[in-house]
């Protein structure tokens, strides 16, 4: 009696094995094409880093086997004046579009949240969030026309005696428009995050403040804001990890070579010398990869001061 | 609730408020529209006007002209066909690639071992990569120049939305799959027949920002494709913005010759551009209204968690 229970106990356990090993296949076989293409493509391209470290010749193909030339490629890119410049564009854009790419957002959240029509705070999140959804192609189409030599901001301008100008083309406004441009197709993205997080604040917060008489100010000032000011924080942080992502779909289509003083960022320099001219795919791998250990360091900083701070985790 | 604008408590500073705040954001989104009216006005207006500057957000000697002309431009229909063609076949295969790789990763490391590890090699991809000139590189030897197929496979696997699907099948209770077990299930069936059904709303948000990212993308034609014909419609519609814009051929001096100036002071055929550009950001506009919940409810779900 006692050995056939033990028999049985011992065949359970045999099949729980089973069952978990033949598990551990169904987990890998649907896990195969995933891994694959992360792999071949993702990976793959890592081993393209190993160009920056070549004399490299696209003709001849493959990463390996070009002349090796050590940090060649690092040290003449840094004679570039389009390089160094390049990299003052992008920290100057950036910035500005990070910080208002916050601020911009945050007030919108705060204003719409005032908005007691249910009907008019639907439309208006709607129109500030439209832009985020079409592409920089046809925004850069649009935005081509409207600042154009006879587009409508010059036809206004005029109305009020201005002179017309070429913007797209002008060292002075470039910069300008480039960021409130970013700021206008983003904004809708973080105001959505923070409504999100106004309405999660407990409302017997608010009640109770209103019984004490605190004004709808001091409500905003010592309920809202405090409520939200994580998620503001939070976002600040991760936005910072793309401090040297300037937008390279919206700076490629509007530049041109008339602003690439102001304008050129390090993502529209790799292109252009990986991909034109003398095509030194080499050296926009020198750049490329310099870019993406200091971007990885910023986000591994960032993220590590977000989990501390906030327990932010993506999984 | 409220009635009016006001509650009755209200003072006078905060009507005041009230009715400033109405002002302020019914003026900025309109603003926000207009540069999108002034597109469909310029693509119905005639060619003298477009081209003097005058037309606003009201088309000006109307004519469906540029409409007619596009009617005939196969190039366009061309490139909007490849478009859908890789949005429907894009989104499929990248939903069931994502939906395969998050099932196994929302396991614990108990039931399936190694999927801290690969959860973090699919993630480092976020943060690192090659480079284009690597990139490029690697696609060309695989034969992916020139091949519809670079549309589709490279960005199928997207760690992003992968990692947002894997926490929502983690909050599914584990109850629902051990009974299902016990009925004899397979995991590939508990899968389809659980926990995707129950994922439903995060699975609409995949298909939509996937569907929207693929609509939009057009780098990837421009770079890996040497034929435009195989362009999809927003690669095209850079060539035209490019084709007319004078600035942008500008040589190594660094100035524009004195007809490029006259040229790009004097852009032509806005119409026929801005009546392709607006077909171009119809299908995204018609349907967003309607979806816009799902894009929320992604965004303040799976892309940030609290």
């Amino acid at each position: 009696m006692k050995k056939a229970v033990n028999d049985e106990r011992a065949s359970i356990k045999r099949r729980k094995k089973l069952d978990f090993l033949k598990n551990q296949l169904v987990w890998w076989g649907m896990l195969l094409p995933g891994l694959l293409i992360t792999i071949i493509f993702k990976y793959g391209s890592m081993f393209g880093v190993v160009i920056a470290f070549e004399d490299f010749n696209y003709a001849a193909g493959g990463f390996f086997g070009h002349e090796w030339v050590g940090l060649d490629n690092f040290i003449y890119v840094f004679s570039l004046k389009d390089f160094s410049n390049s990299i003052v564009n992008t920290l100057i854009m950036q910035a500005w579009k990070i910080v208002l790419g916050i601020v911009v957002p945050l007030i919108l959240a705060l204003l719409i949240n005032e908005v007691g029509k249910k009907w008019f705070a639907k439309f208006v999140q709607t129109t500030f969030f439209l832009p985020f959804f079409l592409s920089w192609i046809i925004l850069g189409g649009i935005i081509n026309q409207v600042f154009s030599y006879n587009g409508i901001i010059n036809a206004i301008g005029s109305l009020f005696g201005a002179e017309k100008a070429l913007f797209l083309i002008d060292n002075r406004y470039f910069r300008t428009i480039m960021i409130i441009t970013d700021v206008w197709k983003g904004m809708g993205y973080n105001m959505v995050i923070f409504l999100a997080a106004i309405i999660g604040i407990d409302p017997s917060l608010y009640e109770a403040a209103e019984v004490d008489g605190a004004s709808r100010i001091r409500r905003v000032i010592h309920i809202t804001l405090p409520g939200i000011a994580p998620m503001v924080v939070l976002l600040s942080t991760l936005a910072l990890g793309g401090l040297l992502n300037g937008n390279f779909d919206q700076i490629y289509i509007l530049y041109n070579p008339l602003v690439y003083e102001t304008g050129d960022i390090i993502d529209t320099f790799i292109y252009r010398i990986s991909f034109f001219g003398n095509m030194q795919m080499d050296v926009g791998a020198a750049v490329g990869l310099m870019k993406s250990l200091i971007s990885i360091a910023l986000i591994g900083g960032t993220y590590f001061f977000a989990y501390k701070k906030f327990g932010y985790r993506i999984f | 609730m409220k009635k009016g604008l006001f509650d009755k408590k209200d003072t006078t500073s905060r009507k005041v408020f009230v009715i400033c705040n109405y002002i302020f954001l019914g003026l900025l989104a309109l603003i926000c529209i207009a540069p999108f009216a002034h597109l469909l006005a310029l693509s119905f207006s005639g060619d003298e006007f477009t081209s003097a500057g005058t037309v606003g957000i009201i088309p000006k000697g109307f004519t469906l002209d540029a409409y007619m002309l596009l009617a005939g431009k196969k190039e366009f229909f061309k490139a909007f066909g490849i478009s859908v063609l890789r949005t429907v076949i894009g989104t499929a295969f990248a939903l069931l690639v994502i939906i395969l790789t998050a099932y196994p990763l929302s396991k614990s490391n108990k039931v399936f071992k190694g999927r801290t590890t690969i959860a973090w090699i699919l993630a480092f991809t976020m943060w690192f990569g090659g480079g284009l000139a690597a990139t490029y590189v690697l696609y060309d030897t695989l034969g992916l120049i020139d091949n519809f197929l670079v549309y589709i496979i490279p960005g199928a696997c997207d760690v992003w939305f992968t990692i947002m699907l894997m926490n929502f099948f983690r909050k599914i209770p584990k109850e629902l799959e051990e009974a299902a077990m016990i009925d004899g299930c397979s995991q590939l069936q508990i899968l389809f027949k659980i926990y995707v059904p129950l994922s439903i709303p995060s699975i609409v948000t995949i298909v939509l920002f996937t569907a929207v990212g693929q609509w939009n993308s057009w780098f990837d034609g421009i770079i890996f494709m040497n034929d435009p014909a195989n362009y999809p419609l927003q690669s095209y519609l850079y060539t035209l913005i490019i084709a007319s814009d004078p600035s942008k051929m500008v040589g190594a001096s660094g100035q524009l010759t004195p007809d490029q100036l006259e040229a790009l002071k004097n852009i032509g055929s806005k119409n026929l551009q801005s009546a392709q550009i607006f077909l171009g950001m119809l299908p995204v506009t018609v349907i967003y209204p309607f979806v816009q919940k799902y894009f929320i409810k992604g965004i303040t779900l799976g892309g940030v968690k609290e």
